[in-house]
């Protein structure tokens, strides 16, 4: 593919101007790294680094039945945040089998209108079927092609955020994490930022109109907050414990063995959500797998789809695999997440290259705050 | 442009060989690739004495990124490893071309050499692979 046929974000030129690495990244033409993945992830860690995001989709719903909608839409239950202007939400958008259409954010905006925020990937499916999930309701979707969106992450991101976009964003270092708040609503200058993030660092998710996001980045820049590629933002997620849809659950997958339990929502016995019925029965049949992190004991990388067996077989038991794995630059010791066969102990084994080498089970996040929360 | 020593030979899947003087050719993996790769993190070497046939896979680079296998360019004996990639993996990155050195082999056949690329011709590779 040449890089014609890639697509850009209004970020494009600044990114060439910073000596990015730029990559096909599912159609798009996006940094993967600005010189050192592993510097740019420090600097996230230790400082502040910014994303560009723009190739995520951002779509509104409004209507007097966009809670009706969501309610049934997600796993996850939106009266959660219902009557609670700015709050975040994290669900998965499941089909009727159970399995993951696409994770995703919402905003609760106002009482008629929330914002969602789903993968670039997924962007034509999640749409389709969003839409044809709206059947009769009193519910309009838009997906906001015109708006941009720019990471900023790390201990210092919000105060840096503040420094280099003053009235811009003025209200956003009040809010609280998982909140979001629309600024300068209807002026040119209009920000929705949210205290949200895809690292496990503080930090915000600014959205703005598209032709405005080089200006916001290179104001950030100046300020000092170091431009990071999607290589990082890998690996930050990684050791933050956060799934990646295509990776680690897909439409073949349950949110139930993908580590996503504690995102479906059981407690309203009359909340029919798509693929409550197919879980409820998965539950009832009992799981076969359960989702961990993985710690590589020596030497290596952990990859996605290698293999994950016990010690000491047992009969019956199903084969592991890992989902996602990388380095961890934070820890320095290779790291994974790994759908494992119940009987999995405190230690496995992972097969790399025809080699059975030990691995520790562990319980996710390993990095959370600048800190590994693993022994 | 990525830097392309005159006096090494190349292989299609970017290892850069240097003819020692003592026969012996040591093999590592270019500047162009290194970069395509990124930060190096773990490097598994082949064993001293091993023999490979040309083209076959003797040793792994990991990055963040990806594994990526290395190939040996011909046929030949393991007569030494760079151990010190073992516990710094970053020095292919820090300079492919000397200290990121992976391996030295003795060539069962000297003049097979000869049928590795030229700097000029790996360079046009490298070009036609940007496109």
């Amino acid at each position: 593919m040449t890089n014609d046929t890639l697509k850009e974000t209004p970020l494009i030129k600044a990114h060439q101007k910073m000596g990015a690495k730029l990559v096909d990244f599912g159609g798009w033409n996006m940094p993967i790294h600005y010189g050192s993945q592993i510097d740019e992830h420090h600097q996230v860690r230790n400082d502040a680094g910014m994303f560009d995001v723009c190739h995520m989709t951002i779509v509104d719903l409004r209507g007097c039945e966009v809670i009706a909608y969501l309610a049934k839409l997600l796993a996850n239950d939106v009266a959660k945040i219902a009557d609670k202007p700015g709050k975040a939400l994290y669900s998965c958008m499941l089909n009727n089998s159970g399995g993951v259409i696409d994770d995703l954010i919402i905003y609760s905006m106002e009482p008629a209108w929330v914002r969602v925020i789903v993968n670039s990937s997924t962007r034509e499916k999640d749409i389709a079927w969003m839409r044809t999930q709206i059947g009769t309701m009193a519910v309009d979707l838009n997906e906001r092609d015109d708006l941009a969106m720019i990471a900023v992450q790390g201990p210092n991101a919000r105060t840096l955020a503040a420094q280099a976009l003053g009235d811009d964003i003025a209200g956003a270092y009040e809010l609280k994490p998982f909140n979001a708040l629309l600024i300068n609503a209807g002026a040119d200058n209009e920000r929705f930022v949210a205290r949200t993030g895809y690292t496990g660092e503080d930090g915000y998710e600014i959205v703005c109109a598209n032709d405005q996001a080089e200006t916001m980045w290179n104001q950030l820049a100046d300020a000092g907050v170091k431009p990071c590629g999607l290589g990082a933002r890998d690996t930050l997620r990684l050791e933050a414990g956060m799934n990646l849809y295509g990776n680690d659950m897909d439409e073949n997958q349950s949110p139930l063995e993908s580590g996503l339990s504690w995102t479906v929502d059981f407690s309203n016995e009359q909340r029919q959500f798509n693929g409550r019925e197919a879980l409820e029965k998965q539950k009832e049949q009992g799981l076969n797998y359960k989702f961990v992190g993985l710690i590589l004991k020596g030497k290596g990388v952990l990859r996605a789809h290698q293999k994950v067996l016990l010690e000491v077989a047992v009969d019956g038991s199903k084969e592991g695999e890992l989902t996602s794995g990388s380095f961890s630059p934070t820890m320095q010791q290779a790291i994974g997440f790994a759908r494992v066969s119940l009987e999995t102990g405190d230690t496995c084994l992972v097969e790399i290259r025809k080699k059975q080498l030990a691995a520790q089970v562990v319980k996710l996040p390993f990095v959370r705050q600048g800190k590994i929360l693993v022994e | 442009m990525s830097d392309i020593p005159q006096e090494l030979k190349y292989t299609a899947s970017h290892e850069w060989v240097r003819a020692e003087d003592d026969g012996t050719l040591t093999v590592g993996i270019t500047e162009h690739a290194q970069g395509l790769l990124g930060d190096m993190v773990f490097v598994e070497l082949p064993d001293v004495g091993d023999d490979f046939e040309a083209e076959q896979d003797c040793a792994v680079v990991e990055s963040v990124k990806a594994a990526s296998d290395i190939y040996c360019p011909i046929e030949g004996q393991i007569v030494a490893v760079n151990e010190e990639l073992e516990d710094s993996p970053e020095q292919i990155n820090v300079n492919a071309y000397h200290e990121g050195w992976i391996f030295r082999i003795q060539p069962v056949n000297d003049s097979h050499i000869d049928e590795l690329m030229g700097p000029d011709e790996y360079a046009e590779l490298v070009e036609s692979e940007s496109h």
